[in-house]
């Protein structure tokens, strides 16, 4: 008889470590989302090469490619990082360049008629994005930012490649060291579901909120 | 006889291969109120967004208040304008569109705040009390914490001429205000304006579609055919005895379509 409460704490050791990934790679990732989202909609043409480069480079090529050069390939250029760090920027990067694009779309879709009235009423570019175009632009990133954090999370899962001992890894752990599947996969299941199940009724938290008092705004 | 507050001077402007003004010059004097009719296309509106610098221009010059609009000192002679610039220039003129664009995200009373505070550098309470005057005057002031989207297009319109006013322009521009309100709503947004030009010396631009209210209001008709002037004068010349073939064509249809003049 398999004494299982040792090996579900690791398992939730494991929890813990994608937990992490997965808070601090979203902080990135929306870090990166609106600095290159933004950088999209530049008057510089420089800044918008630059943005697009960054974004059509990390969409363009696989996460798992990415976490190994990011572990294996930047030491050679005397950059060495912990496998926890080499997650962490694989994942904001990556989840980072899909973000830019939710964040460009939804400053467009703030019309024409806001950004004349900005104009009229003499406010700077910058006072435009900050008071007008971007507090409304945010509750139409929501939904999709609610999307690339589950991405995101699920992709943590990648991170066992470079023995980042996540929840993943220490299922796969509890499984050669039991032989048993059924049990550690099913609570990662599980323990999976519970993270993403947060992260969207968090996020319907955050857009209501956001939204309040603009119902039936959109005409 | 004062300088002109407004000099346009032989602007043209251009869409891709569509010319939609060509050449035109015009004056405005400080306190006058013009209105610009013409057919749809004929480049009224266009002057009032080139005016508020919307839209660039493709030549010509526009002096404003004694300075130029869309060019500034340097090199020795006149370079286009920067944003900063054009920044300095643009707080002579506020603009009062066709759908409001009022900030759906703010109430009322932010909605009129906000430009003073924030480009003006007005404090909070003074832009309250400053944006409470306005509103009392467009007759909203039990609206101010309301959001925009409780209103009606009547109100809406009464509350963007607030805003637009709060900023203390000398120039004053009206894209057809009136053209998105339904019917019953046009005469509170016309007596809004009645009463402005009243009782201020602001210079007013007025593109209009409602010719009985342009005949009311204006010193002066313009009326606009294929980016050009056609014809000029005080309303009851242009209304009663146009001269021109084209405004009396356009006249005539505009009467058959029901417009009072």
């Amino acid at each position: 008889m398999i004494d299982w409460s040792g090996y579900i704490g690791l398992i939730l050791q494991g929890a813990l470590v994608t937990l992490q990934l997965t808070v601090l790679g979203s902080a990135l990732a929306v870090v990166m989302a609106f600095t290159a989202g933004l950088a999209r909609v530049s008057r510089f043409f420089a800044v918008r090469a630059l943005a697009t480069t960054y974004i059509e480079f990390f969409r363009g090529t696989s996460i798992f490619v990415q976490l190994f050069w990011v572990y294996f390939v930047l030491p050679f250029a005397g950059i060495t990082l912990t496998p926890l760090q080499a997650g962490v920027l694989a994942l904001g990067l990556n989840v980072g360049a899909y973000g830019a694009e939710v964040v460009r779309g939804a400053v467009k879709a703030i019309g024409r008629e806001q950004r004349e009235a900005c104009i009229a009423l003499n406010l700077t570019r910058y006072q435009s994005m900050r008071h007008i175009i971007l507090p409304q632009a945010l509750p139409l990133m929501l939904p999709t930012f609610c999307n690339n954090a589950i991405e995101l999370l699920k992709g943590t899962a990648v991170v066992s490649l470079i023995s980042l001992t996540d929840m993943t890894f220490q299922a796969q752990v509890v499984r050669a060291q039991t032989g048993n599947t059924l049990i550690p996969f099913t609570v990662i299941l599980v323990l999976y579901f519970l993270m993403s199940w947060v992260i969207s009724r968090s996020m319907r938290w955050l857009e209501r909120r956001m939204t309040r008092g603009l119902d039936g705004v959109r005409a | 006889m004062p300088d002109p507050i407004i000099r346009i001077d032989n602007i043209i402007k251009r869409y891709g291969p569509l010319t939609v003004l060509d050449g035109l010059s015009m004056q405005v004097m400080p306190g006058e109120k013009l209105a610009l009719i013409g057919p749809s296309g004929s480049g009224k509106t266009t002057i009032l967004r080139i005016l508020m610098t919307l839209e660039t221009i493709s030549g010509g010059h526009i002096e404003v208040d004694g300075a130029q609009l869309y060019h500034m000192p340097g090199n020795g002679g006149l370079v286009a304008a920067d944003e900063r610039y054009l920044q300095r220039m643009r707080a002579k003129i506020g603009m009062v569109f066709q759908h409001f664009n009022l900030f759906p995200h703010k109430c009322v009373l932010d909605n009129v705040t906000l430009a003073p505070m924030l480009t003006k550098g007005m404090a909070r309470p003074v832009a309250e009390k400053r944006a409470m005057e306005l509103l009392d005057m467009v007759g909203m002031a039990d609206k101010a914490k309301s959001m925009p989207a409780q209103l009606s297009g009547g109100q809406k319109q009464r509350v963007a001429i607030a805003r637009a006013l709060a900023l203390s322009p000398k120039i004053m521009l009206f894209d057809e205000v009136t053209s998105a309100l339904d019917p019953e709503l046009v005469e509170e947004v016309l007596n809004v304006m009645r009463k402005l030009a009243s009782e201020t010396d602001m210079t007013m631009l007025l593109v209009t579609h409602e010719m009985g209210f342009a005949h009311d209001f204006a010193d002066r008709i313009l009326f606009f055919d294929r980016g050009r002037i056609v014809e000029e004068g005080k309303p009851d010349d242009i209304f009663r005895h146009p001269k021109q073939e084209r405004t009396q064509v356009f006249l005539r249809k505009i009467i058959a379509a029901g417009h009072r003049v």
